[in-house]
């Protein structure tokens, strides 16, 4: 199997990754009352980033299992 | 009352020497400090223009005197430049990315290089992100350019060798020449460094002038025979110096190029020891008795340095340090301070309408206990309370008087034992004056300070204003912290003797007339019994149960299993026949006992119940007068452990050899069966490995077997099996090992097979595979080891010994790192964390924003409770 052909996102152990639409990522940035710098970060060439196809300035919207929560959303922002 | 200024920004730069020589008042050129008259010398190190603190004179440079002058820079030219240690790495890299041409001096990149470089990093500072991946990666790309782009110059290799010499090729760069070739770096070819031009040029870190710090922060000092004794800073400033001069000296008079050289390299390592006097490679600089010089770096650098020992980490005054004891009378709130550290600890108290006949007496009183020690009249004097001038003293009292009195009953102190590891080892306590020398503590407070009375001390600091008081009452009061935020349970509660006694109070059989049950009671403020339980020949009696109800506060519901509790396959409930079923209705006990898991600290769940549905006070009562019950149970019962507690009968003994004989049977079968080939590999396993794992367990399988053997002639009344089963102290594997079987001894939970070729010891035959031969306990520790088994167990103890030698610093290490990196994280208002810029780090604190210390457990809420609360279940009602 090739490189390319490998899904991050169907295993187990990697969360749901969402690139946000610029309406959206206001809300959330005004929600929150954050500057896109303040925002966890990711890089564009991590592997999830990339399978989603998230480019530099993207919000992305982060679902995961959580111990204590069960499920929980967090957002990153793509760099470079 | 001076205004706060806020700190905007700090920027770091280099010093120029031009800085250096502007912000010194005088150029130091000799190395003598004093002349045979003993006063200091001009231009030398001790010149009065650089500050005074000899008593009596006055600075010439600010006219101020001792203590009120600062103190005043000086400096050195130095004969040649010198590299500063500290920048040797940076020193090489940019020799390594810059031309070595005559007239060039350019960095290794095309402008179309640079320019990418320099708007990357720039994108990176908007971002609010670290820079030096960019400035490392320039680095990098740079030195491999071995021909300059700009002028064609062809590259020579460049070596950089500990500590602070560089080759070009086989030629040894001078710091001189490394700084001419820096000064010809063009402005703006420095921010590729990652450096400021405005604040830092790459040729200031070879040092031509080297500052000198002032006196004050080198003082000097006489010795009892009246000899000067200098700092060991001014020690390795006079080195330089003396250096300096021979140098420039003999490069005057036109010396050997090799003499010049020998010279430069000494005012180097003087120089590089003056900043820092543990660099790798370089000989430490000693003082004359043979001790290394504590030269800057030293005195900034680590635990006692000067961030982690004087401005992170202070002395203080009001503050008290003894020895703990316990003194179960106490409430856990309470705090007893010796009447000496009393008298000598105070409390600014300001005179007023209402206070002053109170503190006119403590004036009166003096230094004896309550008294006062000092009084600040308003005219700002301060007078010293002895016992000639304490009653002249006391009529001269007025309104606005401040008294320093002595620390009395219901003081709020805060109380600390080291290592503070979680907020919890701080906590508001109220002061009780005690006789004696020890602080005294309730027993039960001892688990968040995670301390026991083996020799323990710790520290005890006064709140001396009303704010500090106020806040320490609404934040550190004991009662506050019952609940751990680590798991959302009590971290205070019942230990050792308190669950003994709690055990032996409430279990079947005792019974208890008038006088004694309120005799129990004594310490709580129970002074009505319930109805008694029995009347014999018409005299009441009560049960143990029934007097522990007394002190449970009102409604309370509860079923859960006692820590006795076998975990029977079917358990009986209320008729159980150890009586482990707990029922508690109305706050009634009704059946089962209180032990561990009913009192304990981290597991009790009446304390849990009662913390967490009645308010602070109400729990600290109930903990308080179950300790007072608890004491008072133990000691009418009397209850001791002693050698002749593990004696067992000749049956029990007899019993227990068997079960190791036939164990040792079973291994020589097991054996026997290995060497015929006729065992059977377990899966994933070899055969040798199998053969292990199944004497491994044969031998587990006879110690506990021996243990079961022990626990059934000892009987339930046994001290060392009430403690255990009631979860107060020890556990029936001690028991076993005592009385019963040591058992087997391991390392890295194997059997011990090192040693000798093919056997562990010459007592041995070879390849006996025996349980003896491998490190099998048979004995007790009762009876004793013999000298082979003795031997093991020195074995598999060492073990142990390391693995928690090693655990406690690793783990403290850890804490320090985990606690650098999270302290300035905050929670906000809206449930997220960030951190000091306002970044987030958590969208929500903990994933689900709960505050564990105000959890069920970690659980937000117990649903199954509120249920049975709500509809009132009367078969399950409270069950937990
Ligand atoms: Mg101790
Ligand atoms: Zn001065
Ligand atoms: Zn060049
Ligand atoms: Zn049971």
């Amino acid at each position: 199997m090739k490189k390319k052909d490998i899904d991050v996102l169907k295993h187990e152990l990697v969360p749901e990754h969402v690139v946000m639409d610029d309406k959206e990522a206001e809300r959330i940035m005004r929600e929150y009352m954050v500057s896109k710098a303040q925002l966890p970060k990711i890089k564009e060439s991590d592997s999830a980033a990339k399978q989603i196809g998230a480019k530099s300035g993207d919000i992305i919207k982060v679902i995961r299992k959580s111990q204590t929560a069960d499920r929980f959303v967090s957002y990153r922002i793509t760099i470079k | 009352m001076t205004s706060l200024k806020r700190i905007g920004r700090i920027k770091f730069g280099l010093l120029a020497p031009k800085e250096i020589r502007r912000m010194s008042v005088v150029k130091v050129i000799t190395a003598d400090t004093y002349d045979d008259d003993g006063f200091p010398i001009d231009m030398g190190l001790m010149d009065q223009r650089l500050g005074v603190i000899d008593p009596g004179l006055r600075c010439k440079t600010c006219g101020n005197r001792p203590g009120a002058c600062p103190g005043h820079m000086g400096h050195i030219e130095l004969a040649a430049p010198v590299v500063h240690v500290g920048y040797t790495k940076l020193i090489k890299k940019i020799l390594l990315s810059i031309c070595k041409g005559e007239n060039c001096g350019r960095v290794k990149l095309t402008e179309k290089e640079k320019k990418e470089f320099l708007n990357r990093m720039e994108e990176f500072r908007e971002n609010d992100r670290p820079i030096t991946p960019i400035v490392e990666e320039m680095f990098k790309t740079s030195a491999k350019v071995m021909e300059c782009p700009h002028c064609g110059e062809e590259q020579i290799e460049i070596k950089f060798e500990k500590p602070t010499s560089y080759y070009e090729g086989d030629h040894k760069l001078m710091p001189a020449e490394i700084r001419k070739r820096f000064e010809k770096i063009p402005d703006e070819d420095i921010p590729l460094f990652g450096m400021d031009v405005n604040v830092a040029r790459p040729e200031w870190m070879m040092l031509r002038v080297l500052p000198v710090p002032p006196v004050t922060a080198r003082p000097s000092i006489t010795l009892e025979s009246g000899q000067r004794s200098e700092d060991d800073l001014t020690h390795k400033l006079v080195d330089i110096l003396r250096i300096n001069q021979r140098f420039q000296e003999n490069r005057e008079a036109g010396a050997p190029q090799l003499i010049i050289e020998d010279l430069l390299e000494l005012l180097q390592y003087h120089v590089t020891t003056f900043f820092d006097n543990a660099v790798s490679g370089v000989p430490s600089a000693r003082h004359r008795s043979g001790r290394p010089l504590k030269t800057l770096s030293q005195r900034l650098k680590g635990k006692e340095g000067r961030f982690r020992g004087s401005l992170s980490g202070k002395r203080v005054n009001f503050s008290a340090r003894t020895v703990i004891s316990p003194e179960p009378n106490l409430s856990i709130n309470e705090v007893g301070v010796p009447k000496a550290i009393a008298e000598e600890l105070t409390l600014p108290v300001v005179v007023t309408e209402r206070n002053i006949e109170e503190m006119r007496e403590c004036v009166r009183r003096g230094p004896k206990h309550p008294g006062a020690n000092y009084l600040r009249r308003i005219d700002g004097r301060r007078i010293k309370i002895t016992e000639q001038n304490a009653e002249e003293v006391a009529e001269t009292i007025e309104y606005g008087c401040r008294v320093d009195r002595h620390l009395k009953d219901g003081d709020i102190v805060l109380f600390n034992r080291q290592p503070s590891l979680h907020r919890m080892s701080i906590m508001a306590h109220r002061v009780k004056v005690m006789p004696h020398r020890t602080f005294r503590i309730n027993p039960a407070v001892c688990p968040p300070y995670n301390a026991d009375f083996d020799g323990d001390e710790m520290n005890l600091h006064v709140c001396q204003t009303e704010e500090a008081r106020a806040e320490a009452l609404l934040l550190m009061d004991v009662q506050r912290n019952i609940l751990s935020p680590r798991f959302g349970g009590p971290i205070i509660g019942g230990i050792h003797d308190l669950i003994t006694g709690m055990y032996i109070l409430t279990r079947r059989g005792k019974m208890f007339d008038e006088n004694s049950a309120l005799e129990l009671l004594r310490k709580t403020d129970i002074r009505k019994l319930p109805e008694p339980a029995e009347l014999i020949d018409g005299v009441p009696y009560w049960n143990g149960k029934q007097i522990f109800s007394q002190i449970l506060p009102p409604g309370l519901n509860l079923t859960f299993n006692a820590k006795i509790c076998y975990n029977c396959d079917k358990c009986r409930g209320v008729d159980c026949e150890r009586d482990a079923y707990v029922v508690i209705r109305d706050s009634q006990l009704l059946h089962g006992v209180m032990d561990e898991a009913a009192v304990g600290a981290f597991k009790g769940k009446v304390l849990d119940r009662v913390v967490k549905e009645y308010p602070n006070e109400t729990a600290r009562k109930f903990i308080d007068d179950m300790s007072h019950l608890a004491i008072r149970s133990i000691m009418s019962e009397g209850f001791s452990f002693g050698i002749d507690d593990e004696d067992i009968p000749k049956d029990a003994k007899i019993q227990i050899d068997e079960a190791v004989e036939l164990a040792n049977q079973k291994i020589h079968k097991l054996v026997d069966a290995y060497e015929n080939d006729e065992l059977e590999p377990l899966p994933g396993r070899s055969l040798d490995e199998t053969l292990e794992m199944k004497i491994m367990q044969e031998l587990g399988r006879a110690r506990d077997e021996t243990g079961r053997t022990a626990e059934r002639f000892m009987g339930k009344d046994n001290s060392a099996v009430v403690m255990a089963v009631s979860g107060a102290r020890g556990s029936m594997l001690n028991l076993t090992q005592m009385a019963a079987c040591v058992g087997q001894q391991s390392v890295r939970g194997e059997r011990i097979h090192r040693g000798y070729i093919g056997r562990t010891l010459p007592h041995f035959r070879r390849n006996d595979l025996g349980a003896d031969a491998h490190g099998f306990v048979a004995s007790s520790y009762k009876t004793g080891l013999n000298p082979t088994e003795f031997f093991f167990h020195a074995i598999g103890g060492r073990e142990g010994l390391v693995d928690t030698a090693v655990r406690t610093s690793k783990s403290g290490y850890f804490q320090r790192r985990m606690i650098n990196a999270l302290q300035d994280l905050e929670v906000k208002y809206d449930g997220t964390v960030r951190e000091t810029h306002g970044g987030l780090v958590q969208f929500m604190y903990g994933e689900d924003g709960v505050d564990p210390s105000k959890s069920d457990y970690g659980k937000a809420v117990n649903v199954k409770r509120i249920v049975e609360a709500v509809v009132g279940d009367e078969k399950g009602a409270g069950r937990v």
